[in-house]
């Protein structure tokens, strides 16, 4: 219990660090960015001398890169994000508004994800039939092979839901893993044995195979939440759903950067966690096993 | 080499053949408009039918292919020389160069990869001319897929130096420097060629990626990734099937890829 609290305090440091550096270095490749120091509202006839002045000062307080994250830091503990140059609205609200449907989004796109990766590949673990074998293979390196924004734009044209498409890029990479880590786990001496000898199934599946390959399983489900992000932007963007996917890709092509800095902070801290809560999870699997 | 091994390899040389020779197979160009023949089906004169404006579809999968299929390898050796330089390196060098090596690694990995791509090509001018916009695509592939092939690398140098031939060579008075290039990195290659190639397929996927997010190569050059965004407006698959021959020229290309570096994939784990 007292090594799994150091486990877990030490995962929650190596994640504040991480997600303070990430941010930082998002805010000083910002600072770096061509056009950093132009601000489009300046061009604005309506703005007096005063308003200009007022808009050069704030960029200029924010030219310090130092000064800027800690004022950014200080501002988003009380809560504030700070304003969306391109969408005109705070960064709170409009991430507010979108993770809803990102969390469901993703949330469903990774259990379709997992029941066909599990299915399949349980399948092929207990079939042992060359031809199923081939056939999950390609089907999965079909998939592989596609462009996770291919598979978006064919989601649209085939009214799919969003969630599936996402289901459809992540699965090809977690059922690679878990198909081999099945097969491995399977052609033990001790499964092959307790086979012969007439255990059933079930038996074998749950008493022997599944305390073997959870741990491993579960790192994989750790990454499979980063596949599932990185295919929630294409995915919300082409299929024109309002979440926090298609809002990164709004900044980017709107060159929005004090937007796509909360946002790369959100989705690190979210892929973080992920990793993190795999890694105690298998942690706590592992110890009630020893 | 197996059958499925063969085939792959011809298809490979064929695609890159072909688009090596599109000088030859399509001389009007990829920007030539046949104003009169705007969205055509295909025909004797169009292969592949033109596009909205006119273009012809054939001559721009060609170029497009040509684009895709040169410059990713390029990226794919350019990141792979950063894996080297940096995870060979911190691994060499062990202690606290192969902590922070790790630690740069594990911060570009923690963002998911699409996700850091677009996040990137927003810090570059959108507005640019189009040979600019090719370059800085595939800079940026390069540039940024270092991480996973470094902490391989990191891994492999790390026991390298630990080895007993290493350890003895040291023993026997060999500078650092001749030791790195003589015994390290001569044992590195193996796993440099993978990475190599394992890199190329992801590129050409990503480029894609970018393209139809309209964040890849800028009009009219063509790329797999801004010919595939002419998908987004079909409303049925069967109305205009030749739309589909990029994609399906994309599939056979990276699974030739995937077929050929199966054993690499395995070397490189």
């Amino acid at each position: 219990m007292r090594r799994l609290r150091w486990k877990i305090a030490g995962h929650a440091l190596a994640l504040l660090a991480t997600v303070l550096l990430g941010g930082l270095l998002s805010a000083t490749l910002v600072r770096l960015a061509p056009g950093f120091n132009v601000d489009e509202r300046e061009l604005d006839p309506h703005l007096n001398a005063q308003s200009l002045q007022a808009l050069h000062d704030a960029r200029n307080r924010d030219r310090n890169v130092f000064q800027f994250y800690f004022s950014y830091m200080n501002r988003a503990a009380h809560g504030d994000l700070g304003p969306s140059l391109a969408l005109g609205q705070p960064v709170r609200t409009l991430l507010r508004d979108r993770l809803p449907l990102t969390l469901r989004l993703l949330g469903v796109g990774l259990a379709l994800a997992w029941m066909l990766t599990l299915t399949l590949a349980l399948s092929a673990a207990w079939l042992r039939l060359s031809v199923y074998d081939t056939l999950s293979t390609v089907l999965s390196g079909t998939f592989l092979c596609l462009p996770a924004a291919v598979l978006a734009l064919l989601s649209v044209l085939w009214n799919v839901p969003g969630s599936l498409a996402i289901a459809l890029i992540v699965f090809p990479h977690t059922y690679r893993y878990a198909r081999n880590l099945l097969v491995k786990a399977y052609s033990r001496p001790h499964i092959i044995t307790a086979r012969a000898k007439g255990l059933g199934e079930a038996r074998i599946l749950f008493w022997h195979v599944v305390p073997v390959v959870t741990p491993q399983l579960l790192a994989v489900a750790g990454v499979s939440v980063s596949l599932a992000v990185g295919a929630a932007i294409p995915v919300e963007a082409l299929c024109g759903l309002a979440g926090v996917g298609q809002l990164a890709w709004q900044a980017a092509l709107a060159r929005d950067l004090p937007l796509l800095v909360n946002i790369t902070i959100l989705v690190t801290l979210v892929t973080l966690l992920a990793n993190c809560g795999a890694d105690v999870i298998s942690h706590v699997v592992r110890g009630q096993e020893t | 080499m197996s059958f499925w091994r063969k085939l792959a390899c011809v298809v490979l040389v064929l695609v890159i053949g072909a688009s090596l020779a599109a000088n030859w197979l399509a001389p009007a160009g990829y920007a030539k408009q046949y104003r009169e023949a705007a969205d055509a089906p295909p025909s004797r004169m169009h292969w592949l039918g033109t596009d909205e404006i006119g273009r012809d579809r054939f001559a721009r999968v060609l170029y497009g292919t040509r684009i895709s299929l040169l410059l990713a390898p390029a990226a794919a050796l350019l990141s792979t020389l950063m894996a080297a330089l940096i995870g060979g390196l911190a691994g060499y060098l062990g202690g606290i160069w192969a902590r922070m090596a790790m630690s740069v690694t594990d911060l570009f990995m923690s963002l998911p990869w699409l996700f850091l791509l677009i996040t990137a090509r927003a810090l570059m001018p959108l507005n640019v001319s189009p040979l600019v916009s090719v370059l800085v695509t595939f800079l940026l592939l390069g540039f940024l897929g270092w991480t996973a092939a470094a902490r391989v690398l990191c891994t492999t140098a790390g026991s390298l130096r630990a080895s007993d031939f290493v350890r003895q060579a040291r023993a026997a008075g060999l500078p650092g420097q001749r030791l790195f290039w003589i015994h390290v990195v001569p044992n590195l290659k193996p796993v440099l060629y993978a990475q190599f190639w394992i890199s190329i397929p992801v590129f050409i996927l990503s480029e894609a990626n970018l393209g139809i997010l309209g964040l890849g190569v800028a009009e009219p050059m063509p790329s797999w990734g801004s010919l595939l965004k002419e998908l987004e407006g079909l409303v049925s698959v069967g109305e205009e099937p030749w739309k589909f021959v990029p994609l399906i020229l994309l599939v056979v290309v990276v699974t030739s890829f995937q077929v050929l570096l199966s054993r690499q994939e395995e070397l490189a784990a």
